[in-house]
Parts: structure tokens; sequence; C-alpha cells
């Protein structure tokens, strides 16, 4: 299944992540995200690439499964 | 020291820097070329454990960087030891330089490095001047090979392997986003072995002696010695050489401590776990047994808690600390330790808010796996066993109340 990625040193805690894709990412007391579950189901795969696509900093992204 | 099946070990002979002739007389020459061939199967068969906190496999990390070097890794020698509770380190650099240069040699010609770098505490100075005059004599042998002593920068997270890697190329030690993992890609883009000084030191000492001698030692199911720091409640702290598997009470006992008014022991470091005394007494120290009961030999640390010690303050202090040292690089990491140590510190001083004991137990359980490095990891989960073990003092602290102090005062 598809995983989110995040790179910690990137991310500034913008929280636009948690607004797109509210059925994995809550935010912290200090407004950084908080991954309920990393794989993505097919279901919320469009809000996902939607909360990767407005990332201004670019530090949220999918990982594909490795290819059998 | 605890004496290991007669064969000379690290700290054995004299106190003081070891020359290259004692060296050689105490434990004989570099094995010839043929017989270290195959040193990394040696090492894999050992079950040597790396011994700079995460306790990885030492065979195959070197085999790992084997595969992919082709003749172009690098080996970079770790001894920042940032940990504070740790001495062995500085004190294997100091006095035992030549064994380790002989580990370097090994894992350079085991794992095709064309580089070797020593990477040693800024503030480790007698171990610094030490490795310097050991490897000016020891340069040749090195042949065509870069050799480069750097010094780590005094910080908690310096001797983290990325941190290492992003300090050799461009003079900052904070660690960077994994993958590529250092194995992987390294110093200039090259696989690279970070392992820690008495990885090496150990990996010198089983090329010498063979890995049924290295398992044949150790307590128990453990196989093999390690060095531990012992500090804290003891008449006699510092280094010691111990079979895998020894407890913590022996360890303690050799220290000069009797058990008595024991409260808790660190292990592991400000990276590992509280352990109360009576948990602590019998454990065996050594990576499975102590993995499965859910603590880690990390760095080998042993230090005594007092019964007298306040595990709020202590716990406090160490928080503090931890937050001190963030890279400041990963915003979980910078607000969520800072968060923590002021809170910790309020339940210290007997000045809590409302529910910082509640809320210092949720940022720790948020923290995990949030950073680039394990940083945050190894501060809240020592956070966690703080409030295991010192549960009844920090419930007591929350209500204004320190039990050790009223301890004091109706004695």
């Amino acid at each position: 299944m598809t995983t989110i990625e995040i790179d910690r040193i990137r991310c500034d805690g913008h929280g636009l992540c948690a607004e797109l894709l509210p059925e994995l990412i809550a935010l912290d007391d200090w407004g950084y995200p908080l991954l309920k579950d990393r794989a993505v189901p097919p279901a919320v795969l469009a809000h996902a690439r939607r909360a990767v696509d407005a990332c201004p900093v670019l530090a949220l992204g999918l990982k594909q499964p490795a290819q059998v | 020291m605890i004496a290991t099946a007669g064969r000379p070990l690290i700290f054995e002979g004299v106190p003081g820097p070891e020359t290259l002739a004692v060296h050689r007389k105490r434990l004989g020459a570099l094995p010839p070329a043929a017989r270290r061939s195959d040193l990394i199967g040696i090492l894999e068969a050992s079950g040597l454990q790396g011994r700079g906190g995460a306790g990885f496999p030492v065979g195959r990390k070197w085999r790992s960087v084997a595969e992919r070097a082709g003749g172009r890794a690098v080996v970079l020698v770790n001894g920042a030891e940032g940990e504070p509770l740790s001495v062995k380190d500085r004190s294997l650099m100091t006095t035992r330089p030549h064994l380790l240069v002989d580990g370097a040699l090994l894992a350079a010609d085991a794992v095709g490095a064309e580089e070797v770098i020593f990477y040693v505490g800024a503030e480790h100075h007698a171990a610094r001047a030490s490795m310097s005059r050991a490897l000016a004599e020891r340069k040749p042998d090195f042949g065509r090979r870069r050799l480069r002593l750097l010094q780590a920068p005094t910080a908690y997270v310096a001797g983290e392997e990325t941190a290492a890697i992003n300090f050799v190329q461009s003079g900052i030690a904070k660690p960077t986003t994994t993958p590529p993992r250092p194995f992987e890609r390294g110093v200039r883009g090259r696989p690279t072995l970070v392992q820690n000084v008495e990885s090496l030191a150990v990996a010198a000492l089983i090329a010498q002696y063979g890995d049924s001698w290295y398992r044949g030692l150790g307590r128990g199911s453990a196989s093999g010695f390690g060095l531990v720091t012992v500090s804290g409640a003891v008449d006699r702290p510092g280094i010691r050489e111990i079979e895998l598997g020894s407890s913590v009470a022996e360890v303690a006992e050799a220290a000069g401590s009797t058990g008595s008014a024991l409260q808790a022991v660190l292990l592991g470091g400000y990276f590992g776990a509280f352990a109360s005394a009576d948990e602590a007494w019998d454990l065996p120290l050594e990576h499975a047994g102590m993995r499965a009961r859910g603590f880690a030999l990390g760095c080998g640390v042993v230090s005594l808690i007092s019964e007298a010690e306040c595990g709020v303050t202590t716990t406090s202090r160490i928080m503090a600390y931890m937050a001190s040292q963030s890279a400041r690089q990963c915003g979980p990491c910078v607000f969520g330790l800072a968060a923590i140590a002021e809170a910790t510190a309020r339940l210290s001083a007997r000045r809590a808010h409302g529910d910082d004991l509640e809320r210092i137990a949720r940022w720790g359980a948020q923290l995990t796996g949030r950073g680039a490095c394990r940083h945050p990891d190894g501060a809240v989960g020592l956070l966690a066993s703080a409030l295991r073990v010192f549960e009844e003092e920090f419930v007591a602290h929350q209500r204004g109340r320190c039990l050790r102090q009223l301890a004091r005062r109706a004695a």
C-alpha cells in the first residue's frame, strides 16, 4: 500500500496537510503533523495527493509500494 | 576488572597510553592478510554487536558497506562520545590508541575503503592527543589511503552517524534525513562505515583470537565482553570490562555498592531507561536479554540512583539537557522537548501547572519517530521509564510535595 513520508527537517508546521487529509493527519500542540497511520487506503489517495501538492515546503511525499 | 578467560583484553596491563611496542608485545602482530580475508564472516559468526548505542550487528554492517564499496568506501571511526555518563570511549582512545588503529585498519581492508576518518570529541583532549600521536606513528600502515583526524563538536547529537557524515562534508554536525543510510551513501556519496571506537577495538581482538574465542566469553546465553561506565551512588565509579551477561549487581558490587538504599538504576545513558532497583539488580547486562525486558545496553552506562535522590529532579535535569541538545531542525523535537523540559522543571520545583504530569506523558507518547534522527525518541523513552519507575514521586510533585524531602525531615 502507498505510504506517507514526512521530511521532518523540511516541515515547518504550516498545517495544510491536516486540513486536506484529516483522515490520516492531525496536528500536535505546535502545529506539526501527527500521523495516525502511514498507510494510505485507496479511498483517501486523492486527498493524500492534494495534501502532498499543497505542502508549501515540499515536506510531504507519497511512497509507492516496492515493485515485486 | 572482571577477568575474562585469561586472555589479555582491552584494559589489561599498563594503565596509561600504550605505546606501539607494548601493544604489539601484549597482543601480537596484526593477523596476516590470509586470515583477514574472511574477517567479515568471522565478525558475523562472533555475534559482536555495536557499542555506540544501537547495538547493530557489526559483521552485517561491514558486509553492507563492502558489498557496495568497490574499493571506494570510507571508514568513519566514531569517538564523539557525547553521552554525559559514558567515559569508556575516550578512555579507550587515550590508553589503547594502537588497538583502535588496528581495528580501523582491519575495517578499511575488509570493506574496501580509500579513506579513514577518526572523529574524536573536541572535549576529549587526552584522547585526541593520544590518537594524534598514534596516527602519526602508524601513517605508513594506511598506505595510499587518505587519513584524517577530525574534532567532533561538543554536542549530544554530533555522534549520530548522519550528523558525523554531515560534519565531515559541511562542518555542520547535525543529522540528515534518511534514507540514504550511511552504508548506502555517506561521505561524498560513498558507502561509509560509521563505527564506534569500542566496536572497532573489539573487532581487532576478534580478528586476533577468532570468533569462537569471543563467543566463549559471556555468561548464560550471552556471548562476548564489553565496557561499561559505572556512576552515581557507588564508591568507585569508572569503567569496568565485563563479560556480557554479568548482572547489574556484580557490576555495582565491584564498584562498591551493596545495593542497600538503592532506588533505581539508569541503564544505557540518556538514551536509555530507568529500572527500579528490584528490576535491575539481577538483570544481565547483554543486548537480547535487556531488550526482552524493555531495556537496552546502549553505550554501556550503569548509573545507580540512591534512595535519597529525587527521581523527578534527576529526570528534570536530563530532560533539560536533552532539550538543549536538540539539533533544532525538526519542529516536534524543538518544541516538544522544550515543553517537556519546562513542565518537568516545574514538577521538580513543586510548582506544577494543573495538568503538567498528564501533559508530559502525552507529549512524550507523541514524539517517538517524529524527528530526522532518534534524539527525541531517546529522550521520551527515558521520560516514559521515569514516569513508570518514579510514578509515586511524580504524583507527589504534581501535588506540591517531595517524598524524599519529607523523608529527610522525618529522619
